[in-house]
């Protein structure tokens, strides 16, 4: 039972694709910035997905090999928790991930405990649980495809999709 | 130097080098242990004699190219050896392969009927004398085999230890750009022929594992949004093996075959479970909020050797098959990850991260004489044993667009070679002496 129609998920593959591959383009131009997805100008409508990820920021880093919330990263789930408190209607998606740098088995453990983090920060801060599920990408999915930390940094993340 | 000496001098080189511990004659630490160097043996395999003289000339380069491949031999240049096609039936001529400086010397031939059937004879020309002489049979089909099963007569012969040829790697193949990388499972002859898909890549398939018998397969795919554990017959159709935990990944088959062993990711933490082959309750092994993964069974099944970072950076841990009284055996400088437990029981082969590298390594189970193999600022990591102990397959990626591909190397950190693939190449996992 899912509640996304095949239309809609077909347009949310689609979305994330442009949202790759413009991530991986700026980190390659080395303007990184933030690592918010970009999807254009504007901020999109009050409670859109778009707003969400342009306004909002629909990811948080980590430092090597930990699961601890940096002050900026704790800055954007403050920011997540009350949009999404604002707008109850989105289910939450909560993916782990981890950079390259390490084993493919420890990587899956250790974005599951990233996701896991965020989960708890966003429920600590009203966020209803029962809207969120969480999976873990490992390194298997890179968002910055070079061989330095300018993208190892971007990959180290937990990113929240709103669907 | 007769053929006898170099023989017994590989032999233990092979059985000392490990840890350099051996104290042999004066005589064969000249021969072996100088500077660590080791000599491979020349040897001469003329092309196999047969009805069909480009089958049997066939036949005799894929054994020619395995030993060369082991490291320990030095095959000669057919073109150059006094007779060209082998003989099975009458003593060589000795004093014609000495005076060609052949101490060393492999006599074969090859039939293709209904099924194909070899014969093969190691002689030492030092000594006029024959090491091994042996016939074999197998399916048509597989013509290859013949070949690698005679390689691994002859590697037995003359080494002092099993061969590793007649086996198969399976690994994940990967294709596509890195961000969106399509990773499927595979399964090849040790030499790279063979090669066969076994799933479609629409999932996301990684850390396959053979289980004992050859005969099925353990892994971890997508294929329900999340990684779980499946279990399938090679080629067969998947089944997932245990229901309701959120993530489960990291399998490993039990030493008979009929227990799984892998993680579990719930709620941040992560743990090992094992649970029967064909599926069925699981057994929590390992509890607490650190991350507890890659666990491997010794070969007798009594034990278990895991990774985890309970006491902060990730390190080698052994705990009873059941769970419970984890000893860490890890205590150098950095992280260690993967281990892989000897199929002989004698090491633990191993990942580790340290000083911006990563290594393959090796250590007794007892954590004692640690060896580094191989050194790389690439990612490198998953080592896989050969059934004979001595030898290990990895993958290394270089990063960015390009793609891991699959690595051997020795326990004595010699002779290490890229294992050719069609496409990229991960987490290879090298099956039992096929029977």
């Amino acid at each position: 039972m899912r509640s996304v129609t095949p239309l809609l998920a077909v347009l949310r593959a689609a979305a994330l694709v442009v949202l790759v591959v413009a991530v991986a383009a700026c980190s390659r131009n080395g303007a990184g910035g933030t690592g918010v997805g970009n999807l254009g100008p504007g901020g999109g409508a009050p409670g859109s997905q778009q707003e969400f990820l342009v306004s909002v920021g629909d990811r948080v880093f980590f430092e090597t090999d930990s699961s601890n919330l940096t002050p900026t990263a704790i800055a954007t789930l403050d920011k997540q928790a009350a949009w999404l408190n604002q707008y109850r209607n989105y289910r939450i998606l909560i993916e782990g991930h981890a950079d390259e740098r390490g084993t493919r088995e420890y990587n899956i453990a250790l974005g599951a405990r990233r996701g896991s983090i965020v989960v708890n920060y966003l429920v600590s801060k009203g966020v209803d649980q029962r809207r969120i599920t969480t999976k873990s990408f490992g390194k298997e999915r890179p968002v910055a495809i070079c061989n330095d930390i300018s993208c190892w940094s971007q990959n180290r993340r937990a990113v929240t999709v709103v669907q | 130097m007769t053929l006898i000496t170099r023989r017994n001098a590989l032999k233990l080189g092979l059985a000392g080098g490990a840890f350099a511990l051996a104290t042999p004659s004066q005589a064969l630490v000249e021969i072996v242990v100088t500077g660590g160097n080791f000599t491979p043996l020349p040897i001469a395999i003329p092309d196999f004699a047969s009805s069909d003289p480009a089958f049997g000339a066939e036949i005799a380069q894929i054994v020619r190219d395995n030993l060369k491949r082991s490291g320990l031999f030095v095959p000669l240049d057919p073109a150059s050896l006094p007779i060209r096609v082998g003989d099975v039936t009458n003593e060589p001529d000795f004093a014609a392969w000495r005076a060609a400086t052949v101490d060393a010397l492999v006599m074969g031939s090859v039939e293709r009927g209904a099924e194909v059937g070899s014969q093969v004879r190691v002689w030492d020309t030092q000594a006029s004398a024959q090491v091994v002489g042996k016939s074999y049979k197998t399916d048509a089909q597989n013509y290859r085999r013949i070949a690698h099963i005679v390689s691994d007569a002859i590697y037995a012969s003359l080494s002092g230890g099993t061969g590793y040829f007649d086996t198969r790697i399976l690994y994940v193949a990967e294709s596509g750009p890195k961000a969106n990388r399509v990773k499927r499972l595979a399964i090849m002859d040790q030499d790279g022929f063979n090669v066969q898909y076994l799933s479609s890549g629409k999932a996301l398939t990684l850390s396959p594992r053979l289980s004992p018998d050859g005969a099925s397969v353990t892994f971890t795919s997508y294929e329900d949004g999340n990684p779980q554990v499946y279990v399938a017959g090679l080629g067969g159709a998947s089944k997932k093996l245990i229901n309701g935990a959120p993530m489960s990944f990291a399998p490993r088959y039990s030493p008979d075959g009929g227990t799984v062993v892998f993680s579990v990711s719930n709620g941040g933490t992560t743990n090992i479970y094992a649970a029967g082959a064909g599926g069925g309750n699981p057994t929590q092994l390992t509890s607490g909020a650190a991350i507890d993964t890659s666990p491997c069974y010794s070969p007798d099944g009594s034990r278990i050797v895991f990774e985890s970072d309970r006491g902060g950076s990730p390190q080698l841990y052994i705990m009873g098959a059941g769970g419970g009284g984890a000893q860490r055996i890890s205590y150098g400088e950095g992280s260690y990850s993967t281990p892989v437990w000897s199929p002989a029981g004698d090491l633990i082969a191993y990942t580790r991260q340290s000083g911006g590298q990563f290594h393959i390594g090796i250590m007794k189970p007892d954590g004692s004489g640690e060896r580094i193999l191989s050194s790389s600022g690439q990612v490198q990591e998953g080592p896989t044993w050969a059934p004979n102990s001595r030898v290990l397959g990895f993958f290394r990626d270089p990063g960015g667009d390009a793609g891991p591909s699959l690595h051997s190397i020795d326990i004595w950190g010699r002779n290490e070679l890229n294992l050719k693939t069609e496409s990229f190449a991960s987490d290879p996992a090298w099956s039992p002496l096929r029977g």
